[in-house]
């Protein structure tokens, strides 16, 4: 298979950046698209030319560091997929493929297709966590939790932090990504007792940031490669209100 | 130097406690005069960070990752294993002990392992009360699975994913601690060397990735939680960044490296496919609790596989280990996979197994099945673009993770004081070969409940003195690493640091992966010195120092896997028997399985540095048994 490929380039968050042509040839629909540009990485080195910088590190779908923008998509055609988990074969032969980074004010270019997502961790830091210290853990099995609240937990724990509800966002929220973890602990007695503390602090954080308002397009939950949805935000604002309003 | 591995004296049972009651303590008000570096953000170096943080020590957390939450260990699969005997059915802290011994193939130490045992049910309950959303019972209990190498269920787990949220757990854990200013971190740092000041660890040089800029940063004790070497093998389970420039320039300064050639084969990954294959995937153990592995009886049968019956069907791990069948421990399945596909009677590419999940999805249903396994079918799915819900999967062995690393003491202090190593970078608990779901277990039981009183004995003795980072020692260090990174750059060879890493990674997988034999390794040995000559003089790193470079970053790691891949094959050459993931064909019984030579090799092999010009040295740590009888190990 071959592809034409148009890549977003540039050197740091300074420069302007633009898009530049690359062909790429002898690819096989066994390789996965980050093994398509691994591959165009090797020539540009060999033609001593500077490979295209792009996260990734587990390449399973788990890790979210990668992330790519192409043709128009977060993390490409496939639903409930991360970049790292297409395949060749998802695309057609000859195809042309434009290749952009993450793009919003609160995720800047660190260079070609790498973007800062450190927004991300503040958010967290400022209460995305129960506060148990080492040793004062009860018994296991002594908070009992119903099986489907455990699930529904588990479903929006699985979030992986990747961006791409802000990426395809018009407004670049961030309000997926924060609803998953405050429904995760919100959805556990363990995470009860701080839920109104947590869900202000965390909003605050998501505020200072610079991400956009949410206004309910529901692009966030078609990309999302974790499923995580939008009853996830219902939860949000629901928590968010209950905890505005108590004195 | 003599090797003390200050293990305890006493009951086995009273190890631990009695060793902790005579452990030194910082008076609280003093903790936060003591700064304390900790590299990596995984189970092992969140969960130290946490709680030392907790304790009140200042700590210094660093990962090459953008995130701490990226660290590999979030891509761990099927479970963590506890002595809970929550199912009653004959499980304890003793019999988890016995198990991972005999699983390694009595290569490690009791009293560790006794240890980790022991520990490994406080970390559920920590996790639990995190927030880590383990499976449950519709009682809302806990639910457990089972795992190869044991007759008991004791795995916990969250579906296919509790590598991700038991390290959520533990960033959320250390989150808490950023926030209140006891725990800093430094995402996109690499470190590069270790700065010690009159023979102590005071500290480490790292470089920032984004700007290239090299610095220094000085404390009162080194933690290094780096992670496993196995993607010196270039085709690994393992994340694509993970590597061992941390535990090898550890080990240049004077760390003792402990049994480099203790490398695990991980049995059920998905074959290679390709030429340009970048990784391979695992399907998790877990599978094997339902999964069933088998070839055609009849190595020309071409039917599909749902076309072939039963009596056509050889289930070769169920009919040569029948109590423990497919359940046997990774290195036994790994082999006699290699084993029945070497024979040609692989399926296929020839070179894979099927592992079935059919029966189990008749008996159960695919709702349950897709409960259990459903992430793990999709990623198949994704890959090989054929559904395991109607074919089977196809399966073949690949590496994916390191039992051997860094030599530590009881008090996971590596032989530079100061300097301690938790995880899977060490290699103290597992011996010549893991069992499933405990990794997760050691990395917990390290940096929840071991390093926070064992660091606090060395921290006691050394007194709160000031830090200096304008010590001589450090510009030295800078400096050398400033000199590497331009040499690299200024090679301008014509050979990338990839093809260098493809390369070496078929000279390991050849010589020194699944079966061993002397001349195989001396092979290996020449071909890896050939190759790092080369690779100094024929490397084409391009780009800049000054921002993002990642053919910068992984040429330092590549040039220090093709050391560490020296000493790989030396130790395989070294120990001249058979164990646990080390098979050397001259050792082997009637039935190809691996013959231990307990009265030679009943050692931990360390290894150290002796300069670039001079072969390491060895040393051997004995290993006592004084409660479990040594025995062939047996899962027939
Ligand atoms: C696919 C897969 C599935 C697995 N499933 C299971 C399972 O189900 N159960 C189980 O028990 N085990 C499992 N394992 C094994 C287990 O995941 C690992 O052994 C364990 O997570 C290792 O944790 P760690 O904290 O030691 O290191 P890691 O999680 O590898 O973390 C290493 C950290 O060190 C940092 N680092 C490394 N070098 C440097 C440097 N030079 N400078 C700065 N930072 C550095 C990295 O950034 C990272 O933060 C699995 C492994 C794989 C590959
Ligand atoms: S909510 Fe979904 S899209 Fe957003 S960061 Fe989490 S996994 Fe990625
Ligand atoms: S590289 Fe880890 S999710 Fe894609």
């Amino acid at each position: 298979m071959k592809f034409s490929l148009k890549i977003w380039r540039q050197k740091n968050a300074q420069d302007k950046g633009s898009f530049v042509n690359y062909e790429v040839f002898g690819i096989s629909e066994e390789m996965s698209f980050l093994e398509m540009l691994d591959v165009l990485n090797e020539d540009l080195t060999l033609k001593g030319e500077d490979p295209v910088a792009f996260a990734h590190d587990c390449r399973e779908g788990i890790c979210g560091t990668c992330g790519l923008f192409i043709n128009g998509r977060a993390h490409g055609p496939l639903r409930e997929t991360t970049t790292c988990q297409l395949f060749m074969r998802h695309f057609k032969d000859g195809e042309a493929l434009t290749i952009e980074p993450w793009r919003a004010k609160a995720f800047p270019v660190i260079k070609d297709l790498v973007v800062d997502r450190s927004a991300f961790d503040r958010i967290l830091q400022a209460g995305g966590f129960v506060s148990v210290n080492v040793g004062s853990a009860p018994e296991a099995n002594s908070i009992l939790i119903p099986k489907k609240d455990a699930d529904h937990a588990f479903d929006a724990a699985t979030c992986i932090g990747c961006g791409a509800c802000v990426a395809t966002c018009k407004n670049a929220s961030a309000v997926l990504f924060v609803s998953a973890k405050v429904s995760h602990l919100a959805l556990m007695p363990q995470g009860k007792p701080e839920r109104q503390v947590r869900v202000l602090n965390m909003v605050k954080a998501m505020d200072n940031e610079g991400f956009g308002n949410c206004t309910n397009t529901g692009a966030c939950e078609i990309e999302c490669p974790k499923g995580i949805t939008l009853a996830s935000i219902a939860r949000l604002r629901r928590e968010y209100c209950k905890a505005k309003l108590k004195p | 130097m003599e090797l003390n591995s200050h293990i305890p004296e006493g009951k086995l049972e009273e190890k631990w406690s009695s060793h902790k009651a005579g452990l030194k303590l910082v008076n609280p008000a003093n903790k936060r005069k003591f700064e304390i570096i900790v590299i990596g953000t995984g189970l092992a170096g969140a969960s130290a960070a946490a709680s030392l943080g907790e304790l009140g020590y200042q700590v210094k957390s660093f990962c090459f990752q953008d995130s701490p939450r990226r660290a590999h260990s979030i891509a761990a699969q099927g479970g963590i294993n506890a002595a809970k005997n929550y199912r009653n059915d004959g499980d304890s802290v003793y019999r988890l002990f016995y198990d991972t011994i005999k699983g390694g193939d009595f290569r490690a130490r009791e009293a560790n392992v006794y240890r980790l045992a022991e520990l490994s049910v406080a970390i559920i309950d920590q996790a639990v009360a995190q927030g880590v959303p383990f499976a449950r019972e519709y009682s809302g209990l806990l639910d457990n699975r089972s795992f190869g190498g044991t007759q008991v269920s004791r795995t916990f787990y969250a579906r296919g994913q509790t590598g991700q949220q038991l390290l959520l757990g533990a960033i959320s854990s250390m989150c808490r601690q950023i926030t209140l200013g006891n725990v800093q971190v430094f995402p996109f740092h690499e470190m590069l060397d270790i700065v010690l000041i009159d023979g102590r660890a005071k500290g480490i040089v790292a470089r920032n990735l984004i700007t290239g800029e090299i610095k220094s940063y000085a404390a009162h004790a080194v933690i290094l939680a780096s992670g496993g070497y196995g993607n010196i093998f270039y085709l690994s389970t393992n994340a694509k960044g993970s590597n061992a420039t941390a535990i090898w320039r550890a080990y240049k300064k004077g760390a003792f490296f402990a049994n480099p050639c203790f490398t695990q084969i991980h049995p059920t990954c998905i074959p290679v496919s390709s030429h340009n294959q970048s990784k391979l995937t695992l399907m998790s153990e877990g599978l094997r609790n339902d999964g069933r592995v088998w070839i055609p009886k009849n190595k020309n049968d071409n039917r599909s596989p749902e076309q072939i019956p039963e009596t056509d069907r050889d289930y070769f791990l169920e009919n040569r280990y029948p109590a423990f069948g497919n359940l046997v421990p990774r290195d036994v399945a790994s082999r006699a996979i290699k084993q029945v596909c070497d024979e040609g009677r692989g399926v296929r590419g020839k070179m894979a197994v099927y592992l079935d999940l059919s029966d189990a999805i008749n008996r159960l249903g695919k709702e349950v099945i897709s409960e259990r396994y459903g992430n793990l079918f999709e990623m198949y799915e994704r890959i090989t673009g054929e559904s395991p819900y109607r074919t089977p999967m196809r399966i073949y062995p690949a590496i994916h993770y390191c039992m051997g690393g860094l030599w530590v003491d009881y008090n996971l202090m590596t032989t530079i004081p100061g300097l301690f190593a938790l995880g899977e970078c060490n290699f103290s608990d597992h011996g010549a070969n893991r069992l499933g779901a405990s990794a997760l277990m050691q990395g917990l039981a390290d940096g929840y409940f071991i390093i926070p009183y064992t660091i606090s004995n060395y921290l006691a003795e050394l007194g709160t003195e000031k830090k200096n980072v304008y010590h001589p020692n450090f510009r030295e260090a800078e400096n050398k690493v400033k000199e590497q990174v331009r040499k690299f750059l200024s090679t301008k060879g014509n050979r990338t640091v990839d093809d260098f890493h493809k390369e070496l990674g078929k000279v390991l997988w050849d010589g020194v992966g699944m079966s061993r034999s002397e001349q195989s390794l001396k092979d290996a040995i020449d071909k890896i010195k050939g190759l790092r000559e080369e690779f100094l003089k024929n490397v084409k790193v391009n780009g800049i120092d000054e921002s993002l470079n990642q053919s910068l970053e992984k040429a330092g790691r590549v040039s220090d896997f093709l050391e560490l891949a020296e000493l790989l094959a030396m130790d395989a050459l070294a120990r001249d028997e058979s164990c646990g993931c080390h098979f050397r064909i001259e050792h082997q019984t009637e039935e190809h399985e691996p013959k231990r030579n307990d009265e030679k090799f009943s050692h931990v092999a360390v290894w150290e540095y002796q300069g670039s010009d001079n072969p390491p040295k060895m040393h051997k740590e004995v290993l006592k048994f004084e409660r479990i009888h040594l025995a062939a190990r047996s899962y027939k």
